[in-house]
């Protein structure tokens, strides 16, 4: 009876079948960006960079339809322009950072969905905002797939001057010009995976992916491999778990993902070592000096 | 100074170097030599251009006008920014942390050998750390931190080192335990200039003297430098701050 609750909606249909796979990729790919987003106080920046994504996308999508292609074409080339804009707005103009970032989503989420009215029927509208993670076509299912094979190879080349970046940039500028690749490369990698979770779960959705388990997984682990690993397989579950709700209850996929990755990160906040009872919970009296 | 013909004169020489942010100089007209093997203190009022200097020395900062030429051995520069650059909340290890000073030996991707691993643990001891290596950097002390980052510096194996406040906030026992190193590291023959504010420890270790308030006010022997005049003149001029200063047309050759 349970089993079947469980893997019955995966071996029946094929469109749960594909929205696994997707979640699977996502998972490998969008977490560990989100991680190292976390690590570098970007979490919000990343929020900003999804909501830019908007206006490139529907820009696609009025000029071709709800094409693939041209979607996520236009998404980078926005997403890159904004992840550079925004650090330019920051460094030359008097704004600050996160004054600058909100500027830039309100205007380009107003954008986006005034693009995507101008053409579109609501229910377009409706897949750009939540994504769609149950009609997952073979083309959106590669990309996503393919998206998530370059980021791995990719964070496993710049592992080391990503770390580096992260917690002592000064020092990795001394001693390797390595600096900026890893910043840029690692811009770049957001900005795909972005785009990747944009048409499983929207624009609206699609850091949500990236820094909730990244931000659970932080609460238990202290060390950076496991905290990539949990984190990954903190995504899955999600992923998992969402798509069983949103069968089962009829609800909608994306935010059912979503609040279930909300309800492991509320769970870790209260209970992991580093959330807010878990600490006092330990008990145990300290150590000698 | 010992004139050898086989080495540079100089390890680092500027030349009318002006530093400075939107065109209001930092560092202004400043000319000296080092000489291999010195162990100079940098010392000036709290914006005397002190870190413009070494940001401009690590190529952070392009000069306003003037140069300097470096003559290291392979080694290279290593710098050693002020405490507040790191990210002590990163989850990364004492041991990881300090094995990046191999950068140059290792590079990007590859991994450990047994013996660099040994040269790890080997600086980790040299500035008493021995036992943190699996500690996170964020559970260490401010004097430890400072520890774990010398010992990285160590590793770097650099013909110059810049030393940007090493002693800032640090207790009296872990300054002489980092001092000691900076003295070895001078008998080891590396050049090395250190941006200090305690003066006594100045005139006690440092044999020379690099007197900056945005104008170079002396460079020589540490007695000859920190006299009472010199300084009371570094603390009025680094005060000093006009935002509608004139263009500045002090030929080249006057500066010289």
């Amino acid at each position: 009876m349970i089993e079947g609750g469980l893997f019955a909606p995966f071996t029946e249909f094929e469109f749960m079948r594909r929205a696994l796979a997707g979640c699977l990729a996502l998972a490998l790919g969008a977490t560990p960006v989100g991680v190292f987003l976390m690590l570098r106080r970007m979490s919000l920046m990343g929020d900003a960079m999804a909501h830019a994504i908007l206006p490139g996308a529907a820009l696609g999508y009025l000029a071709f339809g709800l094409s693939l292609g041209a979607m996520t074409i236009g998404g980078i080339i926005a997403g890159l322009v904004v992840a550079l804009g925004a650090g330019l707005v920051a460094r030359s103009s008097i704004l600050k950072e996160d004054a600058s970032l909100a500027a830039f989503y309100l205007l380009s989420i107003a954008t986006g969905v005034m693009i995507v009215s101008l053409r579109g029927r609501n229910l377009d509208l409706l897949h750009v905002l939540f994504g769609s993670v149950l009609a997952l076509d073979d083309a959106s299912l590669l990309l996503i797939s393919a998206i998530s094979t370059v980021t791995l190879f990719a964070l496993a080349a710049l592992y080391r001057p990503l770390v580096l970046e992260c917690f002592d940039a000064a020092f990795l500028r001394g001693v390797s010009a390595t600096s900026p690749l890893a910043h840029y490369g690692f811009l770049v990698l957001v900005v795909l995976n972005l785009v990747s979770g944009f048409h499983a779960l929207g624009t609206l959705m699609a850091v949500g992916i990236m820094i909730l388990p990244a931000a659970a997984a932080r609460l238990w682990v202290k060390r950076l491999p496991a905290m990539l690993g949990l984190a990954i397989a903190i995504a899955f579950i999600s992923g998992v778990g969402g798509l069983l709700a949103s069968f089962h209850a009829d609800v909608p996929a994306g935010p059912a993902i979503i609040l279930v990755a909300g309800v492991i990160y509320v769970l870790s906040l209260a209970l992991a070592p580093g959330g807010m009872i878990g600490a006092r919970l330990d008990r145990r009296p300290h150590l000698e000096s | 100074m010992g004139h050898r013909m086989t080495q540079p004169l100089a390890v680092l020489q500027l030349d009318n170097l002006t530093l400075g942010y939107d065109r209001h100089p930092a560092v202004h007209h400043l000319s000296c030599s080092i000489a291999p093997g010195a162990l100079v203190a940098v010392v000036g009022p709290n914006g005397a251009g002190k870190s413009t200097l070494f940001k401009a020395l690590t190529g952070e900062l392009a000069p306003l006008q003037g140069s300097f030429r470096m003559h290291t051995a392979p080694g290279g520069i290593a710098y050693l920014p002020q405490q507040s650059e790191l990210d002590r909340s990163f989850p990364v290890s004492v041991f990881d942390m300090v094995s990046m000073g191999l950068w140059r030996e290792i590079g990007p991707f590859r991994g450990l050998s047994r013996s660099q691993a040994e040269r790890v643990r080997a600086a980790l001891a040299a500035v008493g750390l021995s036992g943190f290596e699996t500690r996170q950097i964020g559970t260490l002390s401010g004097g430890q931190l400072q520890r774990a980052r010398f010992a990285r510096m160590m590793l770097q194996d650099a013909s110059l080192l810049l030393l940007d406040e090493p002693f800032n906030a640090i207790d009296a026992r872990t300054i002489e335990d980092l001092i000691a190193l900076v003295l070895d590291w001078h008998a080891e023959g590396r050049t090395i200039l250190a941006v200090l504010h305690d003066l006594e420890l100045v005139r006690r270790h440092f044999p020379e003297c690099l007197l900056l308030a945005r104008e170079s006010l002396g460079f020589g022997p540490t007695t000859d430098v920190l006299t009472p005049e010199r300084l009371a003149t570094a603390r009025r001029l680094a005060s000093e701050f006009d935002e509608a200063a004139a263009v500045c047309h002090r030929p080249e050759a006057e500066a010289a």
